[in-house]
């Protein structure tokens, strides 16, 4: 952004007029892609989630059925994100404090999630924990059910946000380096309170950036959690199962009305992770990138 | 595992050890402890139960499930839509990342922020809503349907949903090399009587190509892994619009556990093929970084 100089350009470097034109139609191609390919889609979501008027936009909302699976995917996300929050603080604490061994194939294991599909990353805990599974003969004998319930659900869950407060974390600590948390130690500080007041208000825009994404894929997983869940309605229907349920029963309106609450969901994060960016100075690495090894 | 011992500095000879450089940092084996057995717990495991389950039946077996006509079938469906999707979203990405890199206008960190909707929005209200704009009757499917051209319920649908599941890859990817290149070198080129099209293509696409390949690459893998936006807008006809990730849900769905492990094992050795690439990728990059430092 900052790269041009200070220094006086010359006739030869002013745009000239044609290269001014081409400059804006580049800008109205980008916003006419931006608004064709992602505002309509959004718009349409409202639009057709209000198509019948306000009245029935509510009823829809209010059903018993679209109301569990609300609080169900409430549930799951507040195990999952929280999981993913320890695991994602341990992790980069123990990559970017200390040099050891193997520590490039650990950062690559962490990626793992992020390059599996959702349908693969469900069935996997199917091969664990279904009837057929590894532990399933076991889990039957003792009337414990993960797959087809919410304990899958939430390992579901758990799996697609695996890296991403990890990933957020990793470079942002790498970056910052590990001074003054020597520093604490060598004064004579205990490592718990080393991280309750060195590290963790250092990195705590770092590790809310990563927990809203986390938070935001785990309320919108559909995928994984559609393999595991066993679509049973009102026990193991998150907000985006029971959407595809709704629209399969061609019930359109009420489809969009629940949809609505998950396009809400993630305009709210988007503006959030823009918040953060803008007032922490953070420009995290954008999710879902490649961590620098 | 080996143990650190004070302020030991490492010689050579020295017995190996675990941790290649001692910190005075607490909390070692507690976080790299959990790392290891949630990392273990949470993908290891069903990765390695999953891969296990594919090749039980043996090569034979396995062979013959992955190359059933059906399957092959999905597997053209699948590559080749990913493989167009990811080339629309390398072009439009690539616009969307010059734009946001090198031009100032209003309302430009509100389009900034929108490139990331497709992580944040749930894939399967993507899907729904995508499938209302394109269908027969919807806001833009009734502009193309006098046309000839259908895009819901056809391999086009397909390429519409990957690519708005991929394009933020490339942006991502490509927007901070655009920011890091100089425009100094630009106007240089300018000043010696260079076109806009030489620029372009001799200056901005050799310095982005790495980025704008990686960017494609990550696209590339999501759509193909993509599930939720894919299944609404697809169609789902066996053999002509049936993608490899609803095959695995179809074959669980009729029960056949073998069949299903053994198509998400090839979709697996897909995801890491892809991985190696783009960390490939990421390798010439960071080499290329260092070389013009």
């Amino acid at each position: 952004m900052s790269g041009r100089s200070n220094v006086p350009s010359s006739a030869i470097l002013q745009p000239t007029v044609p290269q001014r034109m081409g400059r804006v139609a580049l800008i109205l191609l980008a916003l006419l892609f931006l608004g064709g390919f992602l505002i309509l889609p959004v718009v349409a979501v409202f639009a057709q989630a209000l198509s019948q008027g306000w009245k029935l936009y509510f009823e829809s909302i209010r059903q018993e059925d679209v109301l569990s699976a609300l609080r169900l995917t409430a549930l799951v996300a507040s195990i999952a994100v929280p999981l993913n929050v320890v695991f994602g603080i341990a992790a980069s604490w123990a990559i970017t404090r200390f040099d050891f061994h193997g520590k490039s194939l650990l950062i690559t294991l962490i990626d793992i999630p992020l390059s599996v599909s959702p349908v693969v990353a469900g069935m996997m805990y199917v091969e664990v924990f279904g009837l057929h599974g590894w532990l399933g003969p076991w889990l039957q004998e003792h009337n414990l059910h993960v797959i087809f319930a919410v304990p899958g659900i939430v390992l579901a869950t758990v799996f697609v946000t695996f890296p991403f407060v990890a990933r957020e974390l990793i470079p942002f600590m790498q970056a910052q380096g590990s001074d003054e948390e020597t520093a604490a130690v060598v004064l004579g500080a205990n490592g718990w309170s080393v991280f309750w007041r060195v590290t963790l208000p250092n990195i705590k825009w770092a590790l809310l950036y990563g927990t809203i994404l986390a938070a935001s894929r785990s309320i919108g997983e559909f995928g994984a959690v559609s393999v595991v869940s066993g679509h049973i309605r009102g026990q193991t229907t998150t907000l985006p199962l029971e959407v595809e349920m709704l629209y399969n029963e061609y019930s359109f309106t009420a489809a969009f009305a629940a949809a609505s609450l998950l396009t809400l969901a993630a305009i709210v994060t988007l503006v959030i992770k823009k918040m953060i960016e803008v007032t922490s100075g953070v420009h995290p690495v954008p999710e879902e990138e490649e961590v620098e090894s | 595992m080996a143990i650190v011992q004070g302020n030991q500095i490492r010689k050579p000879g020295r017995r190996w050890s675990f941790v290649t450089k001692s910190s005075p940092l607490p909390g070692f084996r507690l976080s790299l402890g959990f790392t290891m057995v949630y990392l273990t717990v949470i993908v290891l495991i069903p990765l390695v139960a999953t891969l296990l389950h594919a090749a039980r039946g043996g090569f034979g077996v396995f062979l013959h499930t992955v190359t059933a006509p059906r399957v092959l079938a999905s597997y053209r469906v699948t590559l080749g839509s990913s493989a167009a999707a990811a080339l629309l979203s390398a072009i439009f990405g690539m616009l969307l990342a010059w734009v946001l890199a090198r031009y100032t206008f209003p309302g430009k960190r509100i389009l900034d922020a929108l490139v990331d909707l497709p992580f944040a929005l749930p894939t399967a209200v993507a899907g729904i809503s995508l499938t209302a704009l394109y269908a027969e009757h919807g806001w833009i499917g009734r502009y193309l349907e006098p046309h000839g051209i259908h895009v819901a319920f056809t391999p086009l649908g397909i390429v519409l949903a990957m690519s708005f599941v991929g394009f933020p890859f490339v942006v991502r990817s490509v927007q901070p090399v655009l920011e890091d290149l100089d425009p100094a070198m630009e106007e240089a080129a300018a000043s010696l009587g260079a076109n806009a099209w030489q620029r372009t293509t001799r200056i901005i696409l050799p310095v982005a190509f790495p980025a704008l390949l990686t960017g494609s690459a990550l696209a590339f893998a999501r759509a193909a892994g993509e599930y939720g936006s894919v299944i609404f807008i697809a169609g789902n006809m066996p053999m002509k619009t049936e993608i490899t990730a609803l095959l695995i849900v179809t074959k669980l769905e009729e029960y056949d556990y073998a069949g299903a492990a053994a198509i998400a094992g090839a979709m697996l050795a897909l995801s890491f093929t892809i991985m190696l690439v783009v960390n490939l990728l990421q390798w010439w990059i960071q080499r290329r970084e260092g070389r013009r430092v």
